[in-house]
């Protein structure tokens, strides 16, 4: 144990959670390395390659053991889709100025997730090399979901024993030294694996070389502080379906000033109202003696 | 047992069940109106909380994956706390500026507040998916440092453990236990001390929940300042539901009172209408600030802000006003309407934050509506307070003055 993390438990042992505003406020602009120093993995989406086949879905299903959807059926591009407790990843089409666009959406993985900062019992956790996983110390009080700029988080709200669901990167492949199931599925190469940095570069390296066929902008790259998928798009994204609102403040941050002030209110607080209630019960001494006289 | 109740003194396991079985017995009529209306709410209650537990959150709540926080956050968890907001207020002015009018008051307050965490924070348990989990922020089944729901969450608990310390004298006195009561009260200040620290906190706090929800909330609702808002609201909604139950239990608990009390109310209800008048003034001042440098003027003629218009002229400057006037012409009418548009301005509040204003942008009927089953647990959950709360006021010395050996000390 370092000295740091020995400190953050002491801090949450002795003063409960005076500990968190101490602890919490590391203020770091678009991140793209953890806190070990290793830099994190995500993929980039090139939605002018994406083709609608939906392999990438199938192969979600197969790796999270969840029901394998029928990726025959084009029926369900009819309307827009959204991840679900059974499905950590869909492709929904888009109707833009260019034509049919097919855009895949799962979890972002945000350098600095809100959801992570949310979590009371950092059941959501950012891996070091780049994942945002769940784990089953949670208690299921779905903060994350509140939290969540992309509402990605989904709950079995009809279990008695519910879990909160969402993409995790294929973590448990990417300690064997393999890569997310989606991307390997993928025959367009749409998908593309690698540390977000290299990412970046190669997302660049696309528009720069094909500029007519590009909006010049890359979903992700800033956006609520850099998220590890990152996105090209032959048009402008709030025409496929992505928040172009969120704003490149990582959603930590918008607690950190709060967070801040709770060591000051829990020192100021006792000794003003100590220091009050000396001079009222000196005051009211004062008088009691004035009365016997 | 009748206000002067005979000195005795619990001193051993043996005297202490056959008192304890004694005092679980039911005082007064059996059959009126508000428990033949309770019971049945509350046996509902049970069996649907018994049915959610097996079959999941779903079953009896319309909350959906865009809307995971519903009435049971916003109503009985956001609401009730605010309403709890009595209990620091009044320890502050009694125990802090020794002011001793509104001492005959301050143990059904301070008792009231904590019952209300009982109930509504603990009612939370019902609303946590994995409940049996509840305690992992405390023995560290993982810490979340970064968290203000961890903050939160912890300072439910001490403030919890503060109350029940501020209050216990009086149960001490009940059981007739002397030195215990002694040792008990020697640590009132510094559990109030503790408890305003910590009430300005996480009442604060809840509404710093919403901090990252920026996106979600109608932004004439979304702030920086929400905290601050949430804290300054909790002083007046706390001093409304003051009003609001002293009346009530005025008049249901009259033989619990003796003639100096009864005449000193109608002082201590003008009293806490300044206090709420004054508390109103600033938090609509600073609700003013903050539009203005939010500059959302373009909402304003929309729904949406109508709907804003409501909440901070309707529920909030004019119950000001009718408080202060009030309390300037001793009407204690206008004050108890005020206290009652506030308490509705202050539900209101609360839930714009965790569901109306929340996702505004998804219309009905795919927005959330409380399903009846979870408005029925949410009452049967407030009768059970209730209930409690009357089984404490009668036994023990809380609205009735204390024994005359406590007194003596």
């Amino acid at each position: 144990m370092d000295r740091r993390k020995f400190l953050k438990s002491l801090g949450a042992g002795m003063l409960g959670a005076a500990g968190t505003a101490l602890t919490a406020g590391k203020s770091k602009a678009a991140e793209i390395v953890g806190d070990s120093g290793k830099e994190f993995k995500g993929v980039l989406v090139d939605t002018t390659r994406c083709i609608g086949c939906q392999s990438c879905e199938e192969a979600c299903a197969v790796a999270h053991d969840l029901p394998v959807p029928d990726i025959g059926d084009e029926s369900v591009f009819e309307q827009q889709r959204d991840t679900s407790t059974t499905q950590l990843t869909v492709v929904n089409r888009y109707e833009a100025e260019k034509g049919e666009i097919f855009v895949k959406k799962q979890c972002m993985h945000c350098g600095q997730p809100g959801c992570v900062a949310a979590c009371l019992v950092k059941a959501m956790q950012k891996r070091v090399d780049g994942p945002v996983t769940w784990d089953t110390n949670c208690m299921g009080c779905r903060y994350c979901m509140v939290s969540c700029p992309f509402d990605i988080p989904k709950f079995e709200y009809n279990s008695w024993n519910p879990k909160i669901v969402k993409c995790d990167l294929c973590w448990e492949r990417l300690q064997e030294g393999e890569i997310p199931a989606c991307v390997e599925a993928c025959p367009t190469e749409t998908l593309l694996f690698g540390t977000r940095r290299d990412l970046v570069e190669e997302a660049r390296r696309r528009i720069y070389r094909e500029p007519e066929k590009y909006v010049n902008y890359i979903y992700g790259e800033n956006e609520v502080g850099g998220t590890s998928w990152i996105y090209l798009s032959a048009v402008p994204f709030e025409q496929i379906g992505f928040k172009t609102d969120l704003g490149t403040v990582a959603y930590p941050e918008y607690s950190t000033g709060f967070l801040y002030s709770v060591p000051i209110v829990l020192i100021l607080w006792p000794a003003f109202l100590m220091g009050l209630s000396y001079l009222t019960r000196r005051e009211e001494e004062k008088e009691k003696k004035e009365n016997k006289r | 047992m009748s206000a002067g109740a005979a000195p005795h003194e619990v001193k051993s396991l043996r005297d202490f069940v056959p008192f304890i079985l004694n005092e679980l017995k039911p005082r007064g009529k059996i059959f009126t109106p508000f428990n033949i209306i309770s019971v049945p709410v509350m046996l509902l209650g049970a069996v649907l909380i018994a049915y959610r537990m097996i079959m999941g959150l779903g079953s009896v709540t319309n909350l959906s994956q865009d809307f995971p926080w519903g009435m049971w956050i916003g109503f009985d968890v956001m609401t009730g706390v605010a309403f709890a907001g009595g209990a620091y207020v009044l320890t502050f002015v009694v125990y802090i500026l020794r002011v001793e009018k509104y001492h005959p008051i301050i143990r059904a307050t301070v008792l009231n507040g904590f019952l209300a965490y009982v109930f509504y924070a603990g009612a939370l348990v019902i609303d946590l998916g994995r409940p049996w989990h509840i305690f992992n922020p405390v023995i560290g089944n993982k810490f979340g440092l970064s968290s203000v729901l961890f903050l939160v969450a912890w300072h439910f608990l001490l403030y919890m453990t503060a109350e029940f310390i501020e209050i216990s004298p009086a149960f001490a006195e009940w059981l007739g236990w002397k030195r215990v009561r002694k040792i008990l009260s020697s640590l009132t200040l510094g559990a109030v001390v503790f408890g305003i620290t910590l009430s300005t906190l996480h009442q604060s706090g809840l509404g710093a929940l919403f901090m990252m929800a920026k996106g979600k909330i109608h932004p004439l609702w979304y702030t920086q300042f929400i905290p601050i808002l949430f804290f300054v609201s909790s002083i007046f909604a706390g001093l409304s539901l003051v009003i609001f139950e002293g009346t009530i239990s005025h008049k249901v608990f009259r033989d619990q009172l003796d003639d100096e009390h009864r005449t000193s109310h109608n002082d201590i209800l003008i009293g806490l209408a300044k206090g709420c008048a004054g508390a109103m003034f600033a938090y609509f001042f600073l609700k003013i600030l903050i539009f203005m440098h939010g500059r959302h003027w373009e909402y304003l003629h929309t729904a949406w802000g109508l709907w804003y218009l409501v909440e901070i002229i309707g529920l909030v400057l004019i119950p000001c006003y009718l408080f202060l006037r009030g309390a300037m012409y001793k009407n204690l009418t206008a004050i108890r309407i005020a206290a009652i548009m506030t308490i509705v301005g202050i539900i209101i509040n609360r839930l714009n934050y965790s569901v109306i204003a929340f996702k505004w942008y998804i219309p009905l009927p795919a927005h959330y509506v409380p399903h009846w089953m979870e408005i029925v647990t949410t009452l049967a959950i407030v009768f059970a307070e209730i209930w409690v709360f009357r089984w404490i006021v009668n036994r023990m010395p809380i609205l009735r003055k204390p024994p005359a050996w406590a007194a003596e000390e």
